[in-house]
């Protein structure tokens, strides 16, 4: 099953790379990893994505909430919330799949390439990604998971 | 030294000293000069130059261990920085508080490949609790007070502070303001006592009928041992340490089973193996205490006390998890029980110590074969521990190296008090014996301080016997010179059919007699059991003198018990010939 780790760290050099470094240290899979600074200009959000099991999930919270510059942890699969996920497709003019995609979805446009986005659950992106396979984008891009909690829990502090 | 206006280096000397360090153990080179500088120019910190930078973070760690104080390195930056990898290596899965500052090339040239430049922050990450790299002269002070604070409190662990150069630029002065206290949203160790659970702990305790005292580590940083061993008195419980564990309760109490796991004795292994109820405080279940997890004591519950949530449940799950302060947690503990008026199953602890009792006179150590005299003509590396004991009083600081000697040591040197037994446990790190006991024998210049070795792990930092000299620093070296690496080679035994793959030497070991007296030490040879006790006795009673007791013992001596990899703790070989299943 799917897990999604959400992070507050200190938006100073050197705090991702002790994240990352984590993963590769103890041995975590995982498999999306998105990271931007907030409106608090000294606070960076991290959201993970990975398929471990509630242990690992488990140890993979307490470690990095070990770790001096991060802040709050989050494990935002422990309840309901929102994951959503962009991705950016490119198709030459003659493939592009006019079906699948509506005038919204297209980003840019020439006489050659045609440029979509799309946002959706990690899973409707996949999915999407199936059903156009045999129009051969040239390129797909993905953004990662982010997520955010369905109820009134925030992963923010107070200043 | 001018009290406001402050170079880079200047604060940093005088940051220092704010934190109470009055010794540092370093190594100089060309980043780290202006720090150098600065440190010939006062009066406060006294600096120990050492003979490898390995050398100075095993002995800044020895000091904290010994101490309880934090300990401190000084290196240059590239060489000096990476020779400081293992020593920060081993801090850290020891869990010792010690604070290591590189010079650093200056900031300008940083990320240009510039000469001994090597990034210390990188290099570091995985083996520190946290480290800083410094990016204004100004911030000093600030990093300091940070680094000891994140060093000393929760679960302890070395902290590294990296300097470019140019902000110890003695040309550049600042106000120097040192911190009262520190503030991090993002650092906030548990503290205190952790109650939230102690009633179910206290009732859990209260129906045992096989319970277990396990102790590791984190009873001797935290400074718990009295709490410890007022609990086990309290209950009557028995207690077991593990190999960074002892000390915290009295090793020569009849209630102390010994230390527990791979090494383990007979008694501890069973108990754990046995008992439906397993107080852990301070430790964390590794793989050299449980064996197989999956088949590690599963008919006991657990509590486990610890100070980092991390090591909660890790491995072994927790059915009643106290994340807190040892000392302060075991000290509510105990007032629970005591204020419910607590009656245990006395009958049926009674019943489990006899147990134990009986596993001990079936296989426990033992801890008379000093009086059995030579085996087969041979001194027993054994032999050499328990007299070494007799002869200190069993007083001593005892430092180690790794491999069969420091198991040796572990099983046969009763440890009395907290703090007395210094070792790599979690790294296992050859060569951390002489430069750790230079640590302790700063901190205590009246203590015995042995450090138990081996002819191997001793050549890994022999050069700090030049140290030794310079600081006259009267350490007692006790070599259990089996002329292998024992360890390697007894599994090599077990496991490889007897091929001693690149375990021994062929000849080429120096004459250690002679190398100590090079050094301007002394050097004594035993190779006849007839002549341990005087050759001993001397040692320990050259008092001004480090002594280098190169003792020659049964190489085909092995480590017993030993638990059998893959299964459960009750799975023990008991000599080359006997095992439990």
């Amino acid at each position: 099953m799917k897990r999604v780790i959400a992070l507050l760290m200190e938006n100073q050099p050197g705090a991702l790379s002790r994240v990352v470094g984590l993963f590769s240290q103890r041995g975590y899979n995982i498999e999306t990893l998105v990271v931007a600074p907030t409106n608090d200009a000294t606070l960076s959000r991290l959201t993970m994505s990975t398929e471990g099991d509630e242990k690992v999930v488990e140890q993979i919270t307490k470690q990095l909430d070990k770790l001096i510059d991060v802040v709050m942890v989050t494990n935002l699969s422990e309840s309901e919330f929102v994951e959503r996920e962009l991705m950016l497709i490119k198709f030459t003019k003659d493939s592009f799949p006019e079906n699948v995609f509506d005038e919204s979805n297209i980003v840019s446009k020439d006489n050659k390439i045609i440029n979509v986005q799309v946002v959706g659950t990690s899973s409707e992106l996949d999915k999407l990604i199936s059903e156009i396979d045999a129009n051969n984008p040239l390129e797909i891009v993905r953004s990662g998971s982010l997520g955010i909690s369905s109820d009134e829990k925030t992963l923010t502090i107070e200043n | 030294m001018d009290k406001s206006n402050k170079s880079g280096a200047e604060a940093l000397i005088h940051s220092l000293h704010l934190e109470g360090v009055d010794l540092m153990f370093g190594y100089p080179g060309g980043a780290a000069l202006h720090i150098y500088d600065a440190i010939f120019n006062q009066n406060y910190v006294d600096h120990i130059l050492v003979r490898h930078e390995q050398g100075a973070v095993h002995a800044a760690d020895g000091y904290a261990r010994a101490t309880g104080k934090p300990g401190v390195a000084l290196v240059t930056s590239g060489p000096g920085a990476t020779n400081a990898i293992t020593g920060l290596a081993t801090a850290y899965m020891d869990s010792t508080p010690i604070v290591v500052i590189s010079g650093q090339v200056k900031s300008n040239l940083i990320g240009t490949d510039s000469f001994q430049e090597t990034d210390m922050i990188g290099v570091s990450r995985p083996i520190v609790k946290h480290s800083f790299l410094v990016q204004r002269a100004e911030d000093i002070p600030d990093i300091v007070k940070k680094a000891f604070h994140i060093a000393t409190t929760g679960r302890k662990g070395p902290v590294v502070i990296d300097i470019p150069k140019d902000f110890t630029d003695p040309e550049y002065k600042f106000e120097f303001n040192y911190p009262t206290e520190v503030n991090m949203r993002s650092y906030n160790p548990p503290e205190g006592a952790d109650t939230s659970r102690i009633k179910e702990a206290a009732d859990l305790i209260a129906t045992a009928k096989r319970p277990v005292i396990y102790s590791g580590g984190g009873v001797n940083q935290n400074n718990a041992s009295e709490e410890l061993t007022a609990l086990a008195k309290l209950l009557n419980f028995p207690v077991t340490n593990t190999l960074m564990g002892l000390g915290a309760f009295p090793g020569s109490d009849p209630q102390f089973m010994g230390m527990l796991g791979m090494h383990g004795t007979y008694q501890a292994n069973m108990a754990m193996h046995n008992a439906d109820l397993i107080i852990a405080v301070g430790a964390r279940f590794d793989d050299r205490i449980t064996n197989d997890p999956n088949q590690f004591a599963l008919s006991a519950k657990k509590i486990h006390i610890d100070v980092d949530p991390a090591s909660v449940s890790k491995i072994i799950h927790a059915d009643i998890p106290i994340v807190g302060s040892a000392k302060e947690s075991l000290t509510a503990l105990i007032e629970e029980l005591k204020s419910r008026d607590l009656k245990t199953n006395e009958s049926d602890i009674s019943e489990w110590n006899e147990q134990i009792k009986n596993w001990r006179d079936a296989h426990g150590l033992n801890h008379s074969l000093l009086e059995m005299g030579a085996q087969n003509g041979k001194i027993l590396p054994q032999q050499v521990i328990q007299s070494l004991y007799k002869e200190t009083n069993g007083e001593a600081f005892v430092t180690s190296d790794v491999g069969q000697h420091q198991m040796f040591a572990a099983q046969y040197y009763h440890f009395d008090k907290p703090r007395q037994w210094i070792n790599s446990g979690g790294l296992g790190t050859m060569g951390f014996g002489l430069p750790s006991a230079m640590g302790v024998q700063l901190a205590y210049p009246e203590s015995i301080v042995s450090c138990v070795t081996g002819e191997g792990s001793i050549q890994m930092c022999i050069q700090e016997l030049s140290t030794c000299l310079q600081y006259g620093l009267p350490i007692k070296i006790i070599n259990l010179n089996n002329a292998a690496l024992g360890m390697v080679k007894q599994w090599q035994d077990m496991q490889y059919g007897g091929r001693h793959s690149s375990s021994t030497y062929e000849n080429s070991l120096p004459d250690f007699v002679a190398l100590t007296e090079s050094y301007g030490h002394v050097g004594i040879k035993v190779s006849k059991f007839d002549e341990l006790e005087s050759a001993m006795k001397e040692c320990i009673s050259l008092k001004d003198k480090l002594v280098f007791l190169d003792v020659d013992v049964d190489p085909n001596e092995h480590v017993y018990p030993m638990l059998e990899a893959g299964n459960a703790m009750d799975h023990m070989r008991l000599s080359k010939d006997e095992k439990t299943w």
